[in-house]
């Protein structure tokens, strides 16, 4: 497994550099917007694998609740961690793209709000993680996760109607996609998904290894304590 | 052992006799509320147009903010003397505790919502266009979506350092959607524009999905060490 590690390493590099390359020089430029579209390649993987992260999360959270396992623990930590990280690109390069072409940074359109608001909560579960004794930290966040991945419906579904109530002249409409660019996209998630698995991958064993000093550091202060005492 | 309903009844009387003979959560929020709706005034001209359009969002963030003090104040109670360790070493069950602190503190912002409304109506030149009567049932199903996520969370930010700050961090994020609701059901009664059902159903869904959820992991929180 360990040897495994460089090898994605090195691929996931790979990957990214022609996916860029993929993006900036392949694929056709856009006709009203022009090459400031190129961020789409970056925005819509990155939003992509943000929700898939936090979709993992919630299962390695409900997955926890029932079998008490400290690796379902894990990943739920590591993949919400990095699925804020992929959310916050997506909020950054959204306004970056918004600017040129709507003219404004930000509109409280239905797609924009519900992604800040899902950033929003998965933010709140890291701060819970952090501010919580180590001890509980596990249980308390995994019932958090899943009340935050239960609202996530809600939050769609009310901005949903609150924003077709109020139509924005600037909704990104939708329309067909050009092939090649499709096929750009598809490249771009690609190799951010791997990336993201690398990331999370590496936190992991970065998260195993933290457990396992501590309860190193419990056991030896268990089996010291009467030694001083002496 | 006395029944479930038996517990709660006690617990939740226990809780009504202490905030009447102390009145600490009710007047925190009726001043806390009081501020809120003095400051708001400065910040647009409080005529009876502009405020309908306003006063929804207004009224709500007033009794949010309001009702976060008398949530955190719901289980700081009970860790003195160790009530809350004897709680959770009894075979009471957790969701009898649960579900009487949650009632208290929804008698408490009920109570605290009623005394104020007159006081905005007042203030803020207020007056339905809409079918007024269902600004009940919001407010109802609102307070309920809040104390219920809010009576979960109090309890879990219980184990977190810097507790009182952790409360509302916990939340608001959650609470968005039924924020939402009630600030937009709200608006549209008050305004007569539109009709408020779609918010209302989106309501009692939020209530019913949140109440189920909290119910089913309330003993994991008070039991997590």
């Amino acid at each position: 497994m360990k040897k495994a590690f460089p090898i994605l390493g090195i691929l996931t590099a790979i990957l990214l550099s022609y996916a860029l390359y993929m993006a900036l020089v392949v694929a056709p430029t856009e006709q009203t917007m022009g090459d400031v579209q190129r961020i789409f390649y970056y925005h819509v993987p990155s939003a992509w694998t943000a929700f898939i992260l936090f979709t993992i999360n919630f299962v390695a959270s409900i997955l926890y609740l029932a079998m008490r396992k400290p690796a379902a623990d894990i990943v739920a930590l590591v993949s919400a961690e990095v699925g804020v990280v992929f959310c916050t690109i997506v909020l950054v390069t959204g306004p970056i793209w918004a600017r040129p072409v709507w003219g404004i940074w930000w509109t409280w359109d239905m797609r924009l709000t519900s992604t800040l608001v899902l950033w929003l909560i998965y933010v709140s579960y890291l701060m819970l993680r952090r501010f919580s004794a180590s001890g509980q930290t596990p249980l308390l966040a995994a019932a958090l996760a899943v009340l935050g991945a239960l609202c996530v419906p809600f939050v769609y579904f009310s901005i949903w109607f609150l924003r077709t109530q109020h139509p924005q002249p600037v909704m990104g409409g939708g329309g067909s996609i050009d092939p090649r660019m499709l096929h750009v996209l598809l490249i771009n998630w690609l190799a951010f998904s791997c990336f993201a698995f690398l990331v999370c991958w590496s936190r992991y064993r970065l998260g195993k290894l933290q457990r396992e000093v501590e309860q190193a550091q419990a056991l030896e202060s268990l089996t010291q304590a009467p030694r001083s005492m002496r | 052992m006395p029944a479930p309903t038996a517990i709660t009844r006690a617990t939740l009387l226990k809780d009504l006799r202490l905030e009447w003979r102390s009145k600490d959560a009710i007047n925190s929020m009726l001043f806390f509320s009081l501020l809120v709706v003095v400051v708001f005034s400065f910040s647009f001209d409080p005529s009876a147009e502009e405020s309908r359009q306003i006063a929804g969002g207004l009224i709500w963030v007033a009794f949010l903010f309001a009702a976060v003090v008398a949530l955190n104040q719901t289980w700081a109670r009970e860790l003195r003397n160790q009530v809350l360790d004897a709680y959770r070493v009894s075979p009471a069950p957790a969701n009898s505790l649960f579900l009487a602190k949650a009632l208290g503190n929804f008698i408490f912002v009920s109570v605290l919502e009623a005394l104020m409304t007159p006081l905005f109506i007042a203030f803020y030149r207020l007056r339905a266009i809409g079918p007024a009567w269902q600004l009940l049932i919001v407010a109802m199903l609102g307070t309920w979506a809040l104390v219920v996520n809010g009576t979960f969370f109090a309890a879990m930010s219980l184990r977190t350092r810097s507790r009182e700050i952790m409360l509302p961090l916990l939340l608001f994020p959650i609470s968005v959607p039924a924020i939402l609701a009630m600030v937009q059901a709200t608006t549209a009664i008050l305004t007569g524009e539109t009709g408020a059902r779609f918010w209302i159903v989106l309501l009692v869904t939020y209530d019913l999905v949140f109440t189920t959820s909290c119910l089913l992991l309330f003993e994991t929180v008070l039991n997590a060490e």
